[in-house]
């Protein structure tokens, strides 16, 4: 009772208190990390110079980034704006059959989806390249239903990157949006049906929007990461379909070219937060809240 | 700052009552410039074996059985010392760039003994950053037996650093069930039969070398003019979709399970995939392949008395020519010849292992005044990363 009217008191200060943590945290892991970075992408120096890199306000690293890899960079928000558009699409109609026709089996199904996160990323992404193996089972039946030209592939193509984005990315888009559809009031759809609508209509004017909170997150939480990925273009891609993070992983762990890779990450995600920003303008903050 | 590094390192390792002690001694017994093989123990210390030896080695490049390594079973029954032998090394820059950050300050990288190849900058640029311990050849009788054309590499005069692990050839791989055989890099990279069925590699070397054997330029000597050439060739090839993917030592997966019909490859690679895919062949292309040497180094911090003794050990031919009878490379070991005709005399044959002069001589080598060349080294990034 006593801690209470403590904080009763302190009301003003109380909120502070308790974002202490998470401010904290948020402090130490990613304002400082960022700090370094846009201090590391003003840097200069080369492994030839002796591996020391020196602060000097280089700017011409994020010019050269820009004008070196757009090709990368575009690449990188196609694939993952399509690979997010798949998600949702694959996502929205099996997170609707569990949240309302699920029954009993809803926990099982929801674990169907979570499952392959008991196998580590890189193992899951491996596997595709097994799957989709030039003389593997898929290619053969794709290449039968002409879907596939003959003597084609599958494997080391753009195709089968966005394919593996899709699939790596598929619960982060399949979990938020179950469980916007789960809260639903069911007589609200009554209600619509009652009234005016059929069942289309009603799920366009009702289900639908109240699922956007779900649409939205889901939306964002493939679509961020699909866009700085680079394990699926290195394993399932081929050189014509590499992604900004490949080129960003090549610059870190290839050339030992610190600030280039610094520079082209900070441009990575200011285009991102801006394409949110542009997002959550379109279809209105409280969506991203619910 | 390299100097403080190794000082800081060489205060621990000798307050951890190392082998360092012993490095006076060696500087003595190398001196002069002799480059003979150091057979006078530099030192009255009595030498400790660790426990285990961390060896850190690219694939499909020790002998094997089962899952079991003979030689290293061999290794551990004579000396008690367990090798903890991990196939991590991929391509020579991935596993530099993993390595450096430890070195950079001054920390054990955890490894006793890596296997890096000449024709990288990364040999020549550990040693010139006091990045490696020097080898303790009191420990080492066999060197010996190391044969003469490799014993003054022009980045170690000495061998002070550095032994070869294996040299090889890097020339063509090709499935003969998927094509007709594939000689030449023009048909590599051109042959529309093998679009998107042609792997690289990301090795600079290897790659330019054999792009420049067939323009016509000399390798080992790399011009602007000659190099942008090679780079437009390999370019034109990436663009009309030829070249699948450029490939570290994961290639080789690729071609067996038939995603690759024809790829550059190293010699002894497909020697050790025929025995599970005997449709693998393997060339140098018509206008020349390339010839490197893996050497090994100790990564400072590494336990130098004891990645010596390995050393020494793998350096008996009668060793060498058990790991040589599986791993189909060129051995630089004196002796190893006549101890494998006697064990395997087929392979005791093929020129892979012990190449003619004719063979030797449609190798190419590598400019190294290019590979210090920081324009270079960012193009050949971009181009296979991007």
């Amino acid at each position: 009772m006593g801690v209470f009217r403590l904080f009763h008191r302190h009301q003003g200060a109380t909120p502070y208190l308790l974002l202490t943590p998470g401010l904290l945290w948020l402090g130490l892991f990613f304002l400082a990390p960022l700090g370094f970075l846009i201090y590391q992408s003003l840097e200069s120096g080369s492994i030839v110079a002796g591996f020391g890199f020196h602060f000097s306000w280089q700017w011409s690293n994020y010019w050269d980034a820009l004008k070196g890899y757009t090709g990368e960079f575009e690449r990188s928000f196609e694939y993952a704006g399509l690979a997010t558009i798949i998600a949702l699409v694959v996502s929205y109609p099996v997170a609707y059959w569990i949240a309302f026709r699920g029954g009993r089996w809803k926990n099982l199904l929801l674990l169907f989806i979570v499952a392959p996160f008991f196998v580590t990323y890189l193992i899951r992404t491996l596997a595709w390249q097994t799957i989709l193996a030039d003389h593997g089972v898929v290619v053969r039946i794709l290449i039968d239903l002409h879907l596939v030209a003959h003597g084609g592939r599958v494997l080391a193509t753009g195709t089968a990157v966005i394919a593996g984005i899709t699939y790596n990315f598929l619960p982060f888009m399949a979990l938020p949006v179950y469980v916007s559809l789960e809260q639903i009031d069911q007589t609200l759809v009554e209600a619509a049906e009652d009234l005016y609508a059929n069942k289309w209509l009603a799920f366009l004017r009702v289900t639908f929007p109240l699922s956007l909170p779900g649409v939205v997150a889901g939306t964002l939480l493939t679509f961020i990461p699909a866009a700085g990925d680079f394990i699926n273009a290195t394993l399932l891609g081929s050189p014509t379909s590499h992604m900004i993070g490949n080129v960003i992983n090549s610059k870190f762990n290839g050339t030992i070219d610190y600030p280039s890779a610094a520079a082209m990450s900070f441009i990575l995600m200011a285009v991102i937060l801006g394409l949110v920003l542009l997002y959550a303008r379109a279809v209105g903050t409280e969506k991203l809240t619910g | 700052m390299t100097d403080q590094i190794t000082r800081k390192v060489f205060l621990r390792r000798a307050a951890a009552g190392g082998s360092i002690l012993t490095v006076p001694g060696l500087l003595a017994a190398c001196g002069g410039g002799s480059s003979g093989p150091s057979t006078a123990g530099g030192s009255t210390v009595p030498h400790k074996l660790a426990k285990t030896l961390h060896f850190s080695n690219w694939t499909l490049y020790i002998d094997k059985k089962g899952n079991a390594h003979p030689s290293l079973d061999q290794f551990k029954k004579k000396y008690g010392v367990t090798v903890d032998y991990t196939e991590d090394i991929n391509d020579n820059e991935s596993f530099f760039s993993k390595i450096e950050p430890n070195l950079q300050r001054g920390q054990s990288t955890g490894r006793d003994l890596i296997v890096m190849t000449d024709n990288s900058r990364y040999p020549a640029l550990l040693v010139q950053k006091g990045w490696v311990e020097k080898l303790d050849k009191s420990a080492m009788p066999n060197f010996k037996n190391l044969i003469p054309q490799q014993r003054h590499p022009s980045w170690d005069p000495n061998r002070d650093y550095s032994l070869p692990w294996q040299s090889g050839f890097t020339g063509i791989g090709w499935n003969e069930k998927l094509t007709d055989p594939i000689t030449s890099m023009g048909d590599l990279l051109g042959n529309k039969k093998l679009k998107g069925k042609v792997g690289l590699l990301t090795e600079f070397s290897d790659t330019l070398a054999l792009v420049m054997g067939y323009n016509g330029d000399d390798p080992s000597h790399i011009t602007d003019k000659t190099f942008n050439k090679a780079i437009d060739t390999i370019q034109k090839a990436v663009h009309s979709g030829q070249i699948r993917q450029f490939y570290g030592n994961d290639y080789a997966s690729a071609l067996a399970n038939g995603d690759l019909t024809a790829t550059m490859a190293w010699s002894g690679d497909i020697v050790q995939l025929q025995a599970d895919n005997s449709h693998l062949k393997w060339q140098q292309p018509d206008t020349g392949g390339d010839i490197w040497t893996d050497n090994m180094l100790i990564p400072k911090g590494g336990n130098v008395y004891t990645a010596s003794v390995y050393m020494n050990f793998v350096y008996d031919p009668k060793i060498a020519a058990e790991i040589e009878d599986y791993v189909n490379y060129v051995c630089p070991v004196l002796g190893a010849k006549e101890a494998l005709l006697k064990q395997d005399p087929a392979i005791a044959k093929n020129t892979l292992i012990f190449p003619t002069k004719q063979e030797l001589d449609s190798a190419h080598t590598i400019d190294p005044a290019a590979l210090n060349n920081e324009k270079y080294q960012t193009t050949w990034q971009n181009l296979i990363s991007a």
